[in-house]
């Protein structure tokens, strides 16, 4: 499972084919991406250690989890996706308002690592749940209850999502940017799933 | 159930380090011993106080993140069994649990019970690969190994790099790790074509880590969470005293002592 998930074990041969060949020059921490990123991480730091809260970086992580568990899991409904992004929203505000990040930003200081991290999950959570929501069918491992067939099983509707979809972010709190890219099935073509 | 820890923190490589005791009295039996630590963590955040550092990642005791010395045994007293896969069912209810990072000259500690193990990856860059060729998948059948040569190479590849045979060794000696990734790759054809100059190179930068020798004390198998086996040290000084006597024919010379 995990190296399906984290592709622990899976180089995909272009990569190393791209790596074995390419010219990769020297880069240096004057590059301007590297002070960009400098900023942006010192900021992040800074107001992550500023906040002095009382709820711990797991707690708010398994609070978070929960909520995607039980509302964005294999089975998922219009009602619940928008009751969990309210949640997400909500839990957002309050990780900012009450995170506790002992230490400092110049050590070894794994709570400011995971709360980072747990940062992240708190806007990409919402993303999820977006996506999950704009999908309106139920394709691959995930099941819209809203859309199935009489007897239970998926229902695709290829006329609407017959395409990649990737969200472009826009800044925390704003409405993520929709790109399609519509696909096209020449030899093979989709079909409703049957394990009958 | 209730335990008593002994936890050891340590600001930095350079601060002086001290036990600190935290008494649980809510601890379930179905707990990992690290769910423990995350428990007592939570404790601590909310009170303010800075958490304990220890090492973890995937949990289900395939990473090698993890480990720390619990009662005198790294990983704990449960055989074959990573601290992440290690429950408190082990444990006698009211028991004193003293928690210690991995204790060599190689692994310097970083913040109470994380070590830095950079000295095992080191020893990795100097020898533990293959060379092939990139872009292309080879076919997996086309070179036959024998079963019993699979079956030898994956008993030594089983070794997830956590250090706990550096940690239980009373020399700090790697030599069932660096024994484990020779013999892995020494087991198959794709291996042979490094395999003398591997050997010295991976041992010479053993030994500039800092890493002891082996006296056969064995303590490393018996902590070793893979069980990994004592014949593979065997298999790295034939290894080595093959690769010294014939030197390496990409024109690597031996330096060390054998």
């Amino acid at each position: 499972m995990q190296g399906l998930a984290d592709g622990y074990f899976i180089l995909p041969y272009t990569i190393g084919d791209y790596l074995a060949q390419a010219r990769l020059g020297p880069i240096d921490t004057d590059h301007p991406a590297f002070a960009a990123v400098e900023r942006e991480v010192r900021h992040r730091t800074e107001r992550l250690l500023a906040v002095r809260g009382s709820q711990s970086v797991d707690a708010l992580h398994r609070e978070l989890g929960l909520v995607l568990w039980n509302q964005c899991g294999m089975a998922r409904t219009r009602a619940g996706l928008e009751d969990a992004i309210a949640k997400i929203r909500e839990l957002r505000e309050r990780f900012w308002r009450e995170v506790a990040v002992g230490g400092g930003g110049e050590e070894l200081n794994q709570a400011l690592e995971r709360a980072g991290r747990v940062a992240d999950f708190m806007e990409f959570a919402e993303l999820m749940c977006v996506d999950a929501l704009r999908r309106e069918e139920s394709c691959g491992g995930h099941f819209r209850e809203e859309f199935q067939t009489p007897d239970g099983e998926a229902k695709r509707d290829d006329a609407r999502f017959s395409h990649v979809a990737a969200w472009e972010w826009t800044g925390a709190g704003h409405e993520p940017r929709l790109h399609l890219e519509p696909l096209a099935f020449e030899y093979v073509h989709l079909a409703q799933r049957s394990y009958r | 159930m209730r335990l008593r820890l002994h936890v050891w923190r340590q600001t930095g490589a350079a601060a002086p380090g001290r036990f600190e005791r935290y008494d649980v009295a809510d601890a379930s039996p179905d707990m990992s011993f690290l769910e423990l630590l995350d428990a007592v963590n939570d404790t601590l955040a909310a009170a303010g106080r800075e958490p304990i550092a220890f090492d973890h990642d995937c949990r289900e005791g395939i990473c090698g993140a993890c480990g720390v010395v619990i009662n005198g045994r790294p990983h704990g007293p449960q055989r074959a069994t990573t601290a992440c896969q290690l429950h408190l069912r082990q444990f006698r209810d009211g028991q004193e649990v003293w928690v210690e990072p991995w204790r060599a000259r190689a692994f310097p500690v970083l913040k109470d019970l994380v070590v830095d193990r950079g000295s095992l990856d080191r020893v990795i860059q100097a020898g533990g690969f293959i060379t092939a060729r990139t872009g292309s998948a080879p076919e997996a059948n086309a070179i036959p190994i024998a079963k019993r040569d699979a079956e030898r190479a994956m008993d030594a590849a089983a070794c997830i790099g956590c250090g706990a045979c550096v940690a239980a060794c009373p020399n700090a000696s790697a030599m069932l790790f660096v024994a484990a990734k020779l013999s892995h790759l020494g087991a198959l054809p794709q291996g042979q074509a490094e395999r003398p100059s591997r050997v010295v190179r991976m041992v010479e930068i053993m030994d500039a880590e800092g890493f002891g020798a082996c006296t056969n004390h064995g303590e490393c198998t018996a902590a070793c969470p893979k069980e990994i086996s004592l014949d593979f040290i065997a298999q790295l000084n034939r290894d080595l005293i093959g690769a010294t006597l014939a030197p390496p024919r990409d024109g690597q010379a031996w330096s060390g002592a054998a």
